[in-house]
């Protein structure tokens, strides 16, 4: 707007003008920018540690610089590559079975006339988005744990009792079911928006045309969801390597690492806790790029299916 | 029916068969959410006896009792963790809140100094997280490990909120701006005078995300903070609370059963939530989160 009006004079002067015009403004986003400098950015530099012999008590200026041996340790750890496939499966469990739920809850929401209840329902369903993975694996031991209400119930009617806490070989499924109570209600939020965008024209005179729900449902609103859900699913494959990670690392011992590591818990537990700083932050870089490389692709992808992308096309 | 006004002529009626199978949905979703905060609470307000017939659990509270909360709330770890919760939320939402709305009103117009590298250095932290390690260590070079500060600094900027923020400013019509301009208004003034007042719901919003944070945040405690007396709510909970911890009692008096007193915990970890969550609920939809989201 302002750049075609603007004189066409001297650049320098311009520059300058716009400084001075700015200062205000510029100075608004300096408590900003320097905390996302300090905790988002000069970390980036500790990656260094990757690449030396790292012990914390000589500090990473006087540590050795090995090249790539922690990585070569690193690929040759099954724990490793344990925790890889770990965080892979439980990536792909979550798109199976928690991506289809806040689109099939949109939905619902969506067909609701009734705005008290709408409202309502809503409310409860936003909730547990905002309660602490510590309070809700508390919950969940409450009602599904050995002494739970579920066991209690089932003892009580003389059934057997279910071990779903501690038990390694649905602890995966266990994960998938407390992401999909603390996080469907509110992940369909943004397919009501998208619902909401659809032009009500369209059903309208789809309707009049005699177009009955289902048909309404499979030419306008999934259509019309379309781009919103191939943006999630991915955002989704593009951070694959990460596993909400308190969430991991509150349950990992109830069942210990065979089943449960995930990569950040790995970096965690092999790095911080075990003292191999330096192996560990390999594995965390690994992470890094590697994700790095996934979202970009992912956009990629996106674009070719003629998509915005989570970014615009530039 | 009322609700009935709201539908659209062309649509057909409902069914009935389909009227009860969503009703029975609805209230299938909202049983499932809410069932195990009741039976927190009522958990929480049994005596030993009342818990003892219970199995374990209560799930409709027959004998109350406040025993719990007032072992955990007078004196001891819990009541100290409680207060560092409240104060590291409180200080970090207002800092988080400012930090935020500034850099959101000086990166809101196109035009201005250097706005596409400022911008683009907060976004691109949406596509990457600094790593364990690296946090680790940048935090220990600061100096910060064992303060408080470690709590509130690292996660006190968060773009996702700054991108909300900025897009409802930028959306804003420029001639509310133009005629404080003209008559000398400094860009602070017009802020303070014009912007925020008519940006209530988008600043609430972003304020409860980070005081949501604040308050659940329970990792950076455990790797920042070895000093037990600054560890917050969220941490004591997972040591008493989950991994069954015995909280020291008065050795004069009978202590509340320890479900009791487990499950106290849990429902101070949650109340705040509880009491402030209503409030901001209703600005989620009113464009704020998903205009944010679509823009």
């Amino acid at each position: 707007m302002t750049g075609s009006t603007r004189p066409p004079g001297n650049h320098r002067r311009l520059w300058r003008h716009r400084l001075r015009r700015d200062r205000a403004l510029l100075l608004m986003t300096v408590p900003g920018l320097l905390l996302l400098i300090l905790f988002q950015y000069l970390p980036l530099l500790g990656n260094v540690i990757a690449f030396q012999d790292y012990v914390p008590f000589l500090g990473f200026r006087n540590a050795e610089f090995v090249g790539l041996a922690n990585f070569r340790a690193l690929f040759a750890d099954p724990a490793f590559w344990n925790a890889v496939a770990n965080t892979l499966i439980i990536t792909l469990l979550n798109l199976l079975l928690f991506f289809p739920v806040p689109i099939a809850l949109a939905l619902l929401l969506d067909s609701l006339f009734h705005e008290r209840i709408k409202k309502f329902v809503q409310g409860v369903m936003f909730l547990p988005h905002f309660i602490s993975w510590v309070v809700i694996v508390a919950l969940f031991t409450q009602v599904l744990g050995g002494a739970g209400v579920i066991n209690q119930f089932l003892l009580r009617h003389d059934m057997e009792p279910v071990h779903i806490i501690g038990n390694a070989s649905v602890f995966k499924l266990l994960l998938v079911a407390e992401v999909i109570w603390k996080d469907a209600g509110w992940a369909c939020i943004i397919f009501l928006a998208a619902l909401s965008a659809i032009d009500s024209q369209l059903y309208e005179s789809s309707a009049v045309d005699g177009a009955g729900y289902w048909r309404r449902m499979f030419h306008i609103t999934l259509p019309g969801i379309r781009p919103v859900i191939i943006i999630l699913i991915l955002l989704r494959l593009g951070d694959a390597l990460s596993i909400g990670f308190e969430q991991v690392l509150l349950q990992r011992d109830s069942v210990g690492p065979d089943a449960a590591e995930v990569l950040d818990t790995y970096v965690y537990y092999f790095g911080v806790q075990g003292g191999n700083w330096s192996i560990a932050a390999a594995a965390g870089l690994f992470k890094a790029v590697v994700g790095l490389i996934l979202v970009l692709s992912a956009n990629k992808v996106a674009h070719m299916l003629g998509e915005d992308g989570v970014y615009r096309r530039p | 029916m009322r609700y009935a006004a709201n539908r659209p002529v062309w649509m057909e009626k409902p069914s009935p068969l389909l009227t009860v199978v969503k009703a029975a949905t609805l209230a299938t979703i909202v049983a499932l959410v809410l069932f195990p905060f009741l039976v927190v609470v009522s958990t929480s307000l049994s005596t030993e006896y009342a818990i003892a017939q219970a199995g374990g659990v209560v799930v409709i509270p027959t004998e109350i009792s406040f025993a719990a909360y007032e072992q955990v709330l007078f004196g001891g770890v819990v009541a100290r963790a409680l207060l560092v919760s409240i104060g590291v939320t409180g200080i970090g939402v207002v800092l988080s809140v400012s930090a935020t709305v500034l850099a959101a009103y000086g990166l809101s117009r196109p035009d201005s100094f250097a706005h596409r590298p400022l911008l683009f250095t907060a976004l691109f932290t949406l596509l990457f997280a600094p790593g364990i390690i690296p946090l680790y260590l940048t935090v220990k070079q600061l100096g910060l490990l064992d303060s408080y500060w470690s709590l509130i600094l690292p996660t006190a900027m968060n773009a996702f909120n700054f991108v909300i923020v900025r897009t409802f400013f930028s959306r804003l019509p420029q001639e509310l701006f133009d005629a404080a301009r003209v008559d000398g208004a400094s860009e602070l003034r017009i802020l303070l005078r014009i912007v925020l007042p008519i940006s209530k719901a988008v600043v609430s919003v972003i304020a409860l995300f980070y005081g949501v944070a604040y308050w659940n945040a329970f990792f950076n405690a455990m790797l920042f903070i070895t000093d037990e007396s600054k560890w917050p709510l969220q941490v004591i909970l997972r040591l008493y609370g989950l991994q069954g911890q015995q909280l020291e009692v008065d050795p004069n008096q009978i202590p509340p059963p320890q479900q009791a007193t487990q499950m106290a915990i849990v429902v101070l970890a949650i109340i705040p939530i509880l009491i402030v969550f209503p409030f901001v609920q209703r600005h989620f939809t009113k464009g704020v989160v998903i205009g944010a989201v679509k823009g």
